[in-house]
């Protein structure tokens, strides 16, 4: 029996000591017309024919194309050692750490994490994870919605689309304001932000690089935020943080980030991380779980979860947000990869996929037709203006094992033939080479 | 243990992953570009090795340790399930994909995965429909508030509370409140939600009531039938807290006994690791009249046989997750549901009861039992009594973990005191349990002889007791010492 590891005499013993004589009798609180009507469920597989059966469903996916696909999620090279260190059991099967002495390793690692990603950001405090990028971004306007005690909120509308719309669905019941400030041909409008932003403002979103790709200053945005008293949120692409003037320098008072660029696979959507990180005022505030340092009775250091009056097994209905568990794995991916790479690494492997992004661009450029949307400084990813509706030329470049970026009409009407495209350090010149070749072939 | 940044020696470099000999402001305005490098770890490959090898050594995970984690359901996480999910085909899947136009048949392995997993969950809870979105137990909570609260609006109907009973998990009522809900708590009478007390509660405007069962004491409520015919009455909407549904696999189906919406941890039930804290995956349940407002996307599967992401749901509460929910979790619990199969997921019930009980009968004088009737998968024991001379449950735990086990849950739920909540899970052997048990005997007879042994307790581990009264007031939340 899988899993289950009694004979069954040990059963009829525990049976027996029980004291019932079957082991229907322990389900007899279930009132007969409440079991099930049917659980037609398939037989059990031997492991064998499952891995079997799992392999074939992932051959049905085609993983082998050169894909300069982006827009938030990026294929960045995973070291070995990560995959190593966060699968050791110890970590990997261990529950919250509610028993701080038996789970040091897990506190330190999330400790550990929280004062890698305020270094990285330039913040004071970090909490130990939220799931995504998109809910780190709603916490963070919930932030700002508690400190203020106001309701409006401003986002730009450069700020990824697929968080804006979990921000619409999050935001539906609360009474809650969702200002967007249109993009103007693909760059943040920055006048639009600065005049958005005023009295009646609880927080004002920003992210940097933007969906676009193009990077920028907001540190006028925020000063004049904090003229008003409202809370100025960042969103940003960590690996990049390596490089980019940080959220602390331009003063953002809470930051956030999808932490898939550190270590995390793409695994068609998740589980990803959410980093959250603010100023030392806005601590109390924070939403989820907190590890803080501490001595034991002997004076050692140790760690513990701590600000639990927060939390909603204390506050309840009252508690900072409803979030319970974080992603302490993903997390601790995370710590692995900055600490393998460390300063040096994370920057080298910033720049490779820039210089690459920027010969892509020059490539592209060069196709008659073909053009910068914008001209704003750039990363790793930028929007190209094609001749041509952009899903045509991605339908016809997949097919022949080249995806050659996001068509971005989906989320954008008035970009129809704009190409989001984005590069990592694991392509080559070679494979922009060969993809600009086959877009070029296409449009002549 | 030193830290990461303590050991940290300058310019060491581990890992490069892309060489290059380009500087930032090569791209980009100086002004634009960080002013100094992050103070990240600088350290060479071993030494991350090790170190991080050296604090997995500092943890307890059920690999090693028993683990009766009350509500955790800490139960053996097969090994063949982290094979399946680094499959590459599903690793190195872009989320994107599959909304390309034309591509999704590019990701048909993928949508597969999430139909047929959607079907089973339907099967195993007896619902109409699922999401896989919600990315742990309390977002799919959250998603379950979000859709009753548009069932509710779409109907024209004014309701503004959600009744959430004290036995249930503190994340319900911290969900229902985000989802824009007035909370409304009851209280139990013997361990049981109190019909009469709900019957009060009950008032026109209250959308929905939100049960935990078996509840935090690990009992069914024996009133249910009568529960679930009277929230109907009052047209308010009936929630299943699904995170322990391996109490009742096979034995109840919640849609048959007439819940409208459930979420289910994958992550408990479905045995994937747990990771120190997550990620989890809690997909959400709904009954018919609920369907349409289900989170979008959803996966449809075509006349041909082929899969596509399907948006065209106006009722729909919009987006929970960035994608498809924790996907990587899913596939794990996908192929343990396929290993286990109908025979499989009964067998696992019957044995997380059968092991909740044995321990129970076996406790039985040890500590006292608030509730000693037959349980589910999980019972609570009370550590008072003068035998105890004044240990509390605090410090068995603590003796616990000297022995090498994880302690069970304590001080929850609130409403017992010195309360212990155990969860042995169908994985562990009677071996273990029989161990366990005379372990915590010793641990209880010493409370009699010699109470301060067991206060001083935990003495083998890296760490003895820590002050978390001091953490709270200074906050040290960093390495720089700077938050507080």
């Amino acid at each position: 029996m899988p899993y289950v590891p009694h004979t069954e005499e040990q059963t009829r013993a525990m049976l027996a000591t029980i004291g019932v004589a079957s082991m229907d009798e322990l389900f007899a609180d279930i009132p007969k017309h409440l079991r099930p009507r049917s659980f037609n469920l398939p037989a059990g597989l031997s492991e064998m024919e499952v891995l079997a059966r799992m392999e074939r469903l992932a051959a049905k996916n085609r993983t082998d194309m050169v894909s300069f696909l982006g827009a938030g999620f990026y294929d960045h090279h995973i070291p070995a050692a990560v995959d190593a260190l966060a699968g050791r059991g110890e970590f990997y099967t261990a529950y919250t750490p509610y028993q701080p002495e038996a789970s040091q390793g897990t506190l330190q690692a999330i400790f550990e994490y929280q004062t890698a990603m305020c270094r990285l950001l330039d913040m004071d405090v970090a909490n130990a994870s939220v799931y995504d990028g998109g809910s780190a971004l709603f916490e963070a306007m919930m932030m700002g919605v508690r400190a203020t005690k106001r309701t409006r909120l401003v986002v730009s509308q450069t700020l990824s689309p697929i968080y804006r719309i979990m921000l619409d669905s999050y935001t539906s019941n609360l009474n809650l304001e969702l200002v967007t400030v249109p993009h103007k041909n693909g760059a943040t409008d920055m006048a639009g932000m600065m005049d958005a932003v005023d009295h009646a403002t609880a927080a004002v979103v920003v992210q940097n690089p933007d969906f676009f790709g193009n990077v920028g200053d907001y540190a006028e945005l925020f000063d004049h935020a904090r003229a008003v008293k409202a809370v100025g949120v960042m969103a940003v692409y960590p690996l990049m943080q390596a490089v980019l003037k940080t959220p602390g320098a331009m003063g953002a008072d809470i930051a956030v980030a999808e932490g898939q660029s550190l270590g995390q696979p793409l695994s068609f959507g998740g589980p990803y991380l959410g980093v959250m990180a603010c100023t030392s005022k806005m601590v109390r505030q924070m939403p989820g779980r907190i590890v803080g340092r501490t001595v034991d009775t002997k004076g050692r250091t140790g760690y513990v979860l701590t600000l639990q009056a927060r939390e909603q097994h204390i506050r309840r209905q009252k508690a900072t947000s409803n979030i319970c568990s974080n992603q302490a794995l993903c997390a601790l991916r995370a710590l692995v990869h900055v600490s393998l790479l460390g300063p040096g690494g994370l920057e080298q492997t910033a720049l490779r996929c820039m210089e690459l992004a920027h010969y892509a661009l020059e490539r592209l450029t060069v196709i008659p037709g073909v053009s910068r949307l914008g001209d704003a400084p750039f990363c790793n990813e930028f929007a190209v203006r094609l001749p041509v509706p952009a899903p045509q030329v991605v339908d016809q470049l997949t097919e022949r094992g080249f995806v050659p970026g996001f068509p971005l009409g989906r989320y954008y009407p008035g970009l129809e033939n704009c190409l989001l495209v984005a590069c990592t350090e694991k392509h080559t010149r070679e494979d922009i080479g060969v993809m600009a070749e086959m877009l070029g072939g296409l449009l002549r | 243990m030193k830290t990461l940044f303590e050991q940290s020696i300058p310019c060491r470099q581990g890992v490069c992953a892309g060489l290059t000999s380009a500087r930032a402001t090569d791209f980009l305005p100086a002004g634009l570009v960080r002013s100094s490098r992050a103070r990240l770890p600088e350290l060479g490959e071993l030494d991350v090795v090790r170190h991080f090898t050296r604090l997995s050594r500092r943890n307890y995970g059920v690999d090693g340790n028993f683990y009766p984690l009350g509500s955790c359901t800490m139960k053996y996480n097969p090994k063949f399930t982290e094979q399946v999910a680094a499959l590459p085909g599903f690793t190195r899947l872009h989320p994107l994909m599959a909304q390309l136009r034309g591509a999704g048949h590019h990701t048909q392995g993928a949508l597969e995965v999430m139909y047929h997993m959607e079907q089973l969950l339907c099967e195993i809870t007896g619902m109409a429909g699922y999401t896989l979105h919600p990315m742990a137990g309390a977002h799919g909570e959250l998603t379950g508030a979000m859709i009753i609260a548009a069932y509710h609006k779409a109907k024209g109907n004014k309701k503004t509370k959600v009744i959430c009973p004290d036995s249930a998990h503190g994340t319900n009522p911290a969900s229902a409140a985000l989802a824009g809900f007035e909370v409304v708590s009851i209280e139990s009478r013997d361990g049981m939600v109190d019909p009469e007390a709900l019957r009060a509660a009950l008032t026109d405007d209250v959308a929905a009531v939100m049960m935990t069962c078996p509840n935090t004491l690990g009992l069914f409520e024996r009133n249910l039938p009568e529960i679930v015919e009277m929230i109907h009455a009052a047209d308010a909407l009936l929630y299943y807290d699904g995170a322990n549904l391996n109490a009742i696999m096979g034995k109840m189906r919640v849609g048959d006994a007439g819940f409208d919406v459930v979420h289910l941890n994958l992550h408990k039930t479905f045995a994937t690791p747990h990771g120190g804290g997550g990620p989890g995956s809690g997909p959400v349940g709904v009954c018919d009249k609920l369907v349409p407002f289900l989170p979008v996307s959803r996966v449809k599967k075509l006349d041909d046989n082929r899969f596509v992401l399907d948006y065209d749901h106006p009722q729909s509460i919009g987006y929970m997750a960035p994608f498809y929910g924790n996907f990587g979790v899913v596939l794990k619990a996908y192929a343990y549901i396929l290993r286990l199969g109908r025979e499989g997921l009964v067998r696992a019930t019957e044995n997380a009861v059968l092991a909740a009980n044995y321990m129970r009968k076996r406790l039985e004088g040890v500590l006292e039992i608030p509730h000693d009737r037959i349980c589910m998968h999980e019972f609570v024991a009370s550590a008072v009594g003068e035998a105890l001379n004044g240990v509390r449950a605090l410090d068995i735990a603590k003796a616990l973990l000297d022995k090498g086990y994880h302690a069970p849950t304590i001080y929850f739920p609130l409403i017992v005191k010195e309360c212990l909540m155990f969860e042995p899970t169908e994985t562990e052997s009677k071996d273990t349990l029989d161990a366990f048990v005379d372990d915590l005997i010793e641990i209880v007879r010493r409370a009699g002889t010699d109470p301060a042994s067991v206060q001083a307790a935990p003495v083998t581990l890296p760490v003895t007791r820590l002050d978390e009264t001091r953490a709270a007031r200074e906050m040290v939340l960093t390495d720089d010492c700077n938050c507080g």
